[in-house]
């Protein structure tokens, strides 16, 4: 066992730092809570984007740098250590190039990979529909063969990003008579087609956090195809498993966690027995959720898919962040109901939008309930209920 | 960074496994735990050869020039088999504070012994009304007797004192800040010991010493400025019984998923209900997060980096996790776990005293709020 970086991590983080704090200095961005999945700043993804650290795993052929899984979790931790905007470019780093890399053509991969890279193509995805949550193989869009073509028709909803997304990474029905597992297919869709529209849904905060997002006889061109047809189940999968692997989970809202630090010190609220134990206990319970995310890092590093590893750190992180907002409005007290724009607001109010927004944390992503039924029958091997 | 074990660590654990799986049965424990003396002398003899004791010391004084680290992997298996005897009290407390403090002289005057297995060590630190391991609960006091010292007082909670040879008194030399560690021959004149009825059935002794003589020489470390290096004894300790925990709800996590694919009700395992399949996957969560803050602060130690925070992370997280990790293994148990005839018991008794020992979570959850600047 070593718990080191490297020299040269070490200076990869230092380097990251830097960035962010320069970006910061000059004004670009403050530092937000949810600012990798609600934070759209396309000039941040393209000053990232020349830096190299976008696709920063993949093989160079495609535009990748061929790092370790340690380095791009150095990065992005730096980035939600920072609450860098980085929702433009984050699907597309995070899930969906890996996907096409795994299961895509070279057409495919040569057409998408080297542009998500540059940072010119923001992705969304089309995973869940209304009647299709946790049940993700009841999934009811279809997509049907018409020459060299795929009409879709149907709904998906709960996508981040979206009115953001150039391209949504969409798993259909293509073949109804199949078992449900066996008839469904991935496709790359492009949001300008015709046919595709969006709908806002405002989230409990009041943000615009995802759409609806409607199909109505989009043509799709068969070598938008990802991967074999009606393989799109394991595939989506393949691609949950990245979905729930990274330091997202635990520090989401990494800026409120710093900040309800400071706060309780400069404020001397830290002198209270009481609250000293709790601020004590969300960090003792950062650093182990940090080990556990660093975990499936290295399970990557590997070459092996994450699986109950990241279905293991998810269901942990997510209910550290849900503890972080909920200590936050504590120490808060009555100031942490304050919104954005009032009188004797405090953190920006943060602690308020964190609090309300990470009842969704343990949703999304696989529920916590559906990561401990994987962590009970892949890791430990009990009988399916 | 990497979490895997060495293959050399590999090795030793399995040897470790084997061995203790061999020679330390339940009924071995058991008769241990009702015994007086609470050890077998024959067992620690074999652990001498087979270089466990020695595993952590330099081979210079005949020991296996082993890290911190490996030890680490050694403990985590007698946590594991619910190891009887004086083996964390001598190397832990004992042996690797002498190596760590002691003078070239002392270490050649006591470490050879020591890891040959002739001699017990312990390290008497409490004492009764307190519990906070806070340099002011010191009261044992050893004064300055024509250039020597006598030790008068009582430690409590003194492991395998009763069998000790030698013993590492905590006392103040000056009625401020003054701390300084003896070491104090354990069979001498004017100490004596009562062993205490245990949950867990180790052997915690009241040691009260009586005008106790020790030589100027037997000064471990610096005079009157102790209290740092105790503070790493502590830290050690804490991080020992971490290993020690680690193995102990491993196996209870194992047995009880065995148990939860084994037992039928509604003729079903009750392993397929989602209620018992998550209350294992919790259990799961909480004994890898143990395993890597353990490893974490162990390595730490091992490379000789300052780790108050990470060790402070450790025995709080390990100490809460372990709290959960029975709450449910008894729950999935049922009434067969809280019978002696299940072994799950010596697991329970050892996890909450090793829970208890060298700082609780409240405990560190104090040290840590410090180490963040409240």
């Amino acid at each position: 066992m070593d718990f080191s970086f490297t020299e040269e991590q070490n200076r990869f983080r230092k380097e990251v730092r830097g960035f962010l704090e320069e970006e910061i200095k000059r004004g670009y961005w403050e530092p937000t809570c949810d600012a990798w999945v609600q934070g759209f700043d396309p000039g941040f993804t393209e000053r990232v984007a020349k830096r190299g650290w976008i696709g920063l795993t993949w093989p160079k052929e495609y535009g990748g740098q061929d790092r370790s899984h340690i380095d791009r979790l150095i990065l992005t931790e730096e980035m939600l250590r920072y609450g860098a905007p980085a929702a433009c470019h984050w699907f597309g780093d995070r899930q969906v190039g890996g996907a096409i890399l795994s299961f895509g053509s070279e057409e495919l991969k040569n057409e998408f990979l080297p542009r998500i890279v540059k940072g010119e193509a923001y992705f969304g995805l089309g995973m869940s529909e209304p009647g299709t949550g946790s049940d993700l193989a009841s999934l009811q869009t279809r997509a049907v063969e018409d020459g060299d073509y795929y009409v879709i028709n149907g709904q998906k909803t709960w996508t981040s990003c979206a009115s953001f997304s150039e391209y949504f990474d969409v798993y259909v029905r293509t073949d109804p008579e199949a078992p449900r597992h066996r008839g469904i297919s991935e496709f790359i869709v492009d949001a300008k087609s015709p046919g595709v529209s969006r709908i806002p849904m405002i989230d409990i905060t009041g943000t615009e956090a995802w759409n609806d997002v409607f199909f109505d006889n989009v043509r799709v061109h068969k070598r938008y195809l990802v991967g074999e047809k009606n393989r799109g189940f394991y595939q989506v999968l393949h691609q949950l498993d990245y979905e729930r692997s990274g330091m997202e989970r635990l520090m989401g809202n990494y800026p409120l966690f710093d900040a309800i630090m400071q706060f309780a010190k400069e404020n001397e609220l830290s002198k209270d027995p009481v609250i000293r134990s709790k601020l004590a206990q969300l960090q003792i319970e950062f650093e182990v959720g940090r080990l556990l995310v660093y975990r499936v890092a290295l399970v990557m590093e590997e070459g092996r898919a994450p699986n109950w590893e990241s279905a293991m750190s998810k269901a942990y992180s997510t209910e550290f962040e849900k503890h972080v907002a909920g200590v936050a409005m504590e120490v808060l007290g009555p100031y942490g109901q304050l919104k954005v724009g009032s009188k004797y607001i405090r953190l920006r109010g943060m602690a308020l939008h964190s609090y309300l927004g990470s009842k969704g944390y343990s949703l999304q992503a696989g529920t916590t309930e559906i990561l401990k039924n994987i962590l009970a029958t892949r890791r430990l091997g009990l009988p399916s209920s | 960074m990497k979490l895997a074990l060495t293959e050399e660590q590999e090795m030793l654990r399995e040897t470790a496994r084997d061995f203790l799986a061999d020679k330390c049965s339940k009924q071995f424990v058991k008769r241990m735990e009702e015994s007086e003396v609470g050890y077998s002398r024959e067992f620690w003899q074999d652990m001498a050869e087979l270089g466990w004791i020695g595993l952590a010391f330099p081979g210079e004084y005949g020991g296996g020039d082993m890290s911190f680290l490996d030890l680490a992997v050694l403990l985590e298996e007698m946590g594991r088999a619910c190891l009887p005897g004086p083996f964390f009290s001598t190397v832990v407390l004992g042996g690797i504070s002498i190596l760590d403090i002691g003078s070239e002289q002392q270490k050649q005057q006591y470490l050879p012994s020591l890891i040959r297995g002739e001699k017990i060590f312990t390290l008497a630190l409490t004492e009764p009304g307190h519990d906070n391991y806070d340099a002011s609960s010191v009261t044992v006091k050893a004064a300055r007797d024509d250039g020597n010292y006598t030790i008068s007082g009582t430690k409590l909670f003194v492991p395998d004192a009763h069998i000790a040879d030698d013993l590492l008194c905590v006392a103040r030399t000056k009625p401020k800040g003054g701390i300084t560690i003896f070491l104090v021959d354990a069979k001498g004149p004017g100490i004596k010991y009562t062993v205490l009825k245990t949950m867990a059935g180790d052997k915690l002794c009241e040691v009260v010493f009586d005008q106790v003589p020790v030589p100027r020489a037997n000064i471990l470390g610096r005079l009157s400025q102790g209290w740092s290096t105790v503070q790493k004894i502590i830290e050690r300790a804490a991080v020992g019984k971490c290993c020690e925990l680690i193995g102990n709800i491993q196996r209870v996590f194992e047995m009880t998923v065995d148990y939860a694919k084994e037992r039928k009700q509604f003729d079903r395992p009750i392993g397929s209900f989602q209620v018992i399949q998550h209350y294992c996957a919790d259990m799961a969560t909480d004994v890898d997060a143990a395993r890597f803050s353990t490893y974490q602060a162990a390595w730490m130690l091992s490379e000789g980096l300052p780790c108050t925070k990470e060790v402070a992370v450790a025995k709080a997280w390990v100490g809460e996790a372990s709290k959960r990790v029975f709450a449910l293994a008894h729950q999935i148990h049922g009434a067969i776990g809280v019978t002696i005839e299940h072994d799950l018991h010596y697991y329970t008794r050892r996890a909450k005293a090793a829970e208890l020992s060298f700082g609780d979570a409240d405990f560190y959850r104090e040290v840590l709020a410090k180490e963040m600047g409240f």
